[in-house]
């Protein structure tokens, strides 16, 4: 019985590995050597333990989905692979504006978004959200108006219900 | 006690019981050579290129079970190394492989036979390490070993830079591994081995599906209790050939792009697949869609992501196949074998269709006459190593396989000039058999330079080169598949195969006839001494059966039916 192709889906995916040197490289090897997507990577150290934790974010049919866990867990220095369903997913997005916008609105928007303008300067400032993201995705889309001059998002972190 | 980095390399190797080390010696890896020089511990061999080295330490692997063990130099050397490790990946054998590395202070400079082996050799092993401090080298080279031979066996990497192995640091090798993220799952569950038991005994046209992995796990004679107890017929992969012996009334033969027409025909009737250590390869499977449409799967592996990669698994059972198959031999009483008769008669009716044979059409020798011939007049006392092509495939098709562990060849990554320095790696594992290449005049000349190495180290292996003055399997499928263009394929221009051996210290032989190879062969085999045996064969010899690349099983294409002689 062959498996069928079936629809692709976005999924996040958590891994905790060993802290140690080229472990990161080892996963992302994984995905461009295997073809598979990473639509976003995020990885910081567990406090007061020798591993960190990668979120990615990474899409698939159901069966490239399960090839993904497995073959991040056949790697030596992965100790747990959380492929989640029902989980809290975050990202943060910092954008700068020239001052010359409306501050106002800005501000407005970003609290509707989880965020708040967190630097200015003297001819820009920088507005933080945290939040779904979709809705951070939503939030950039809102304040195209507003001449952004730069954006970055974080990539999404995610914890299981 | 305090030891430097080197001489504990050479440590460990004797606390593993390693005696045959293969490799070759450059600046970064001096040290440890110095060590190896004042020691007696373990035989090194020098073979003549590092690709040799490492093909030769899984040939040495391949026959004995035993972790093989390369020690190479940095730069040029180690990537010499790459396709020996991509090897050894994709056909999972057991294998640490050391490598010198430039001294810490000048890694990233770009220096002198610098490179980033680690980073090359990432993806084409199982694991890999770059240690920076002598103190880490017991502990490295434990887990090495032991991550190289546990679950699915595979290459592990150890890359030492210079100042490294000059360092002085604490020697313990008494200590534990203790790997938190790496547990090999070796028990079946047995409640999912309890279903698959139950579904062979519902089945009506159950098929064994065996793989490479039968042998690695050291299950063959399990597999073989298990297969006989059950009278169900079975189907071998390239890797698997040995697992049942030849003459086995259940072995149907080989599957795959080159199987025989009843092992392929029962995999497309058979109701229940039993994979064994198998990984539905594409040159296995042929068309996804259409293979072994109607049966259900039990897939027996120690790698999860082996289980419905390709093929869904209705009976996904991870665990160590020697194992599993242990625990459902306690069940089998559930199996009626009787059940299977009308079955394994719709099997042997598929062979009488469509044998596995050829024809003695051709004024010159017919390449799978030699191979039968071979095994004939050698059967169990040699082992087979081959190179890649369409010898590849007469060795497998038409060599009276006996025992696992016979059989050695490059399946998953398919390298041409594996063969040679392979076999010298066999020999040195099995000095009591006959060690034989099959290989092809344009294999032969991707390793030839082993001849040093084996007239050196007194290493006697026969080369069989069936010679038809063609890169034959590009040749046959650009015949068959490329309107007959047979680009870059011609290989007219060639050595003197016989002088070539010679001009090494070796011996070689040039035969036409059936009386000439017969005694060039009962020749070689009593002057103990490298051999090349060039047979000039018929040159448009076609591997058949074929299923065409991304065709179905059942759809082959088949020799002519001609009257045989």
């Amino acid at each position: 019985m062959t498996v069928n192709s079936e629809n692709t889906e976005r999924r996040v995916v958590s891994v905790i590995v060993v802290n140690e040197a080229s472990v990161l490289s080892r996963i992302t090897n994984l995905f461009s050597g295997r073809g598979y997507n990473i639509t976003s990577l995020t990885v910081a150290p567990i406090p007061d333990s020798k591993y960190s934790r990668l979120t990615i974010v990474t899409a698939g049919s159901i069966r490239v989905i399960e090839q993904i866990t497995k073959q991040l867990h056949k790697l030596i220095p992965v100790l747990k692979v959380y492929e989640h369903a029902d989980l809290v997913e975050k990202e943060m997005a910092l954008v700068k504006f020239p001052i010359s916008e409306n501050l106002n609105e800005i501000s407005i928007l970003c609290e509707a978004y989880n965020g708040k303008i967190v630097n200015s300067g003297g001819n820009m400032i920088i507005a933080m959200v945290a939040d779904e993201p979709k809705r951070v995705g939503h939030f950039l889309d809102a304040i195209k108006r507003y001449n952004p001059k730069e954006i970055v998002r974080s990539g999404a972190v995610a914890l299981e219900r | 006690m305090q030891i430097s980095g080197a001489q504990m390399v050479i440590e460990t190797f004797i606390a593993e019981g390693v005696t045959t080390v293969f490799g070759y010696p450059g600046g970064a890896i001096m040290n440890v050579y110095d060590e190896i020089y004042k020691q007696d511990g373990f035989k090194h061999i020098l073979n003549r290129h590092e690709q040799a080295s490492i093909h030769a330490a899984e040939g040495y692997a391949k026959a004995s079970g035993k972790v093989g063990v390369a020690m190479i130099t940095s730069g040029p050397g180690f990537t010499n190394a790459v396709t020996g490790l991509a090897d050894a990946y994709m056909d999972s054998v057991p294998m640490v492989v050391i490598s010198g590395q430039v001294p810490m202070s000048l890694i990233g400079t770009d220096g002198f036979q610098e490179i980033d082996a680690v980073g090359i050799s990432r993806p084409c092993t199982k694991h890999n390490y770059l240690v920076t401090d002598a103190a880490d080298l017991p502990r490295v080279l434990k887990e090495a070993f032991y991550i190289a031979r546990t679950g699915r066996p595979g290459p592990v990497h150890v890359d030492i830079p210079k100042d490294v192995t000059a360092q002085i640091a604490e020697y313990n090798y008494d200590i534990e591994v203790n790997l938190e993220t790496y547990k090999p799952h070796i028990k079946g569950n047995p409640r999912q081995i309890k279903k698959a038991i139950e579904a062979i005994a519902n089945a009506k046209r159950p098929l064994f599906y065996l793989g490479g992995g039968v042998i690695n796990s050291g299950a063959s004679e399990v597999v073989r209790e298990f297969v006989h107890k059950t009278g169900i017929p079975a189907v071998e992969t390239l890797m698997a050939r040995g697992v049942l012996s030849y003459d086995d009334e259940l072995l149907v033969g080989m599957l795959g792009m080159h199987g025989s027409y009843s092992s392929n025909m029962a995999m497309s009737e058979t109701d229940l697949v039993i994979g064994l250590g198998a990984r539905f390869d594409d040159r296995v499977t042929g068309k996804l869609s259409e293979f072994a449409k109607n049966a259900d799967v039990i897939h027996v592996d120690i790698d999860p992501a082996s289980i419905s990669k390709l093929v869904n698994a209705d009976f996904p059972i991870v665990g160590d196949l020697k194992n599993v198959v242990t625990d459902m031999l306690k069940q089998i009483d559930k199996i009626d074998s009787d059940k299977y008769e009308s079955w394994r008669e719709t099997i042997i009716n598929f062979a009488e269709l469509h044998p596995l044979t050829f024809h003695e059409d051709s004024d010159r020798l017919k390449p799978q006459w030699v191979v039968k011939r071979v095994g004939e007049l050698l059967g169990d006392s040699a082992n087979i190593s081959t190179d890649v092509g369409q010898h590849q495939m007469w060795a497998a098709q038409f060599y009276p396989f006996s025992r696992p562990n016979q059989w050695i060849t490059s399946g998953g990554l398919g390298t041409m000039g594996f063969g040679f320095p392979a076999a010298i790696g066999v020999k040195a594992a099995c000095p009591d058999k006959t060690s034989i290449n099959f290989t092809g005049d344009g294999s032969i000349l991707m390793n030839v330079q082993e001849l040093m190495t084996a007239v050196e180290t007194k290493i006697p292996v026969i080369n069989i080169i069936l010679n038809n003055n063609f890169l034959g399997m590009v040749r046959q499928w650009q015949t068959l598949f490329y309107d007959k263009r047979h680009s870059e394929t011609d290989l007219t221009a060639q050595p003197d195969f016989v002088k070539l051996s010679e001009a090494f210290g070796g011996i070689g032989y040039r035969v036409t006839t059936k009386e000439e190879f017969d005694a060039a062969l009962k020749d070689a085999v009593e002057k103990n001494i490298v051999t090349f045996i060039e047979v000039i064969v018929e040159r448009f010899e076609n591997v058949m059966p074929m299923v065409p690349s991304g065709g179905s099983l059942f759809n082959m294409m088949l020799l002519e039916k001609k009257e045989t002689k």
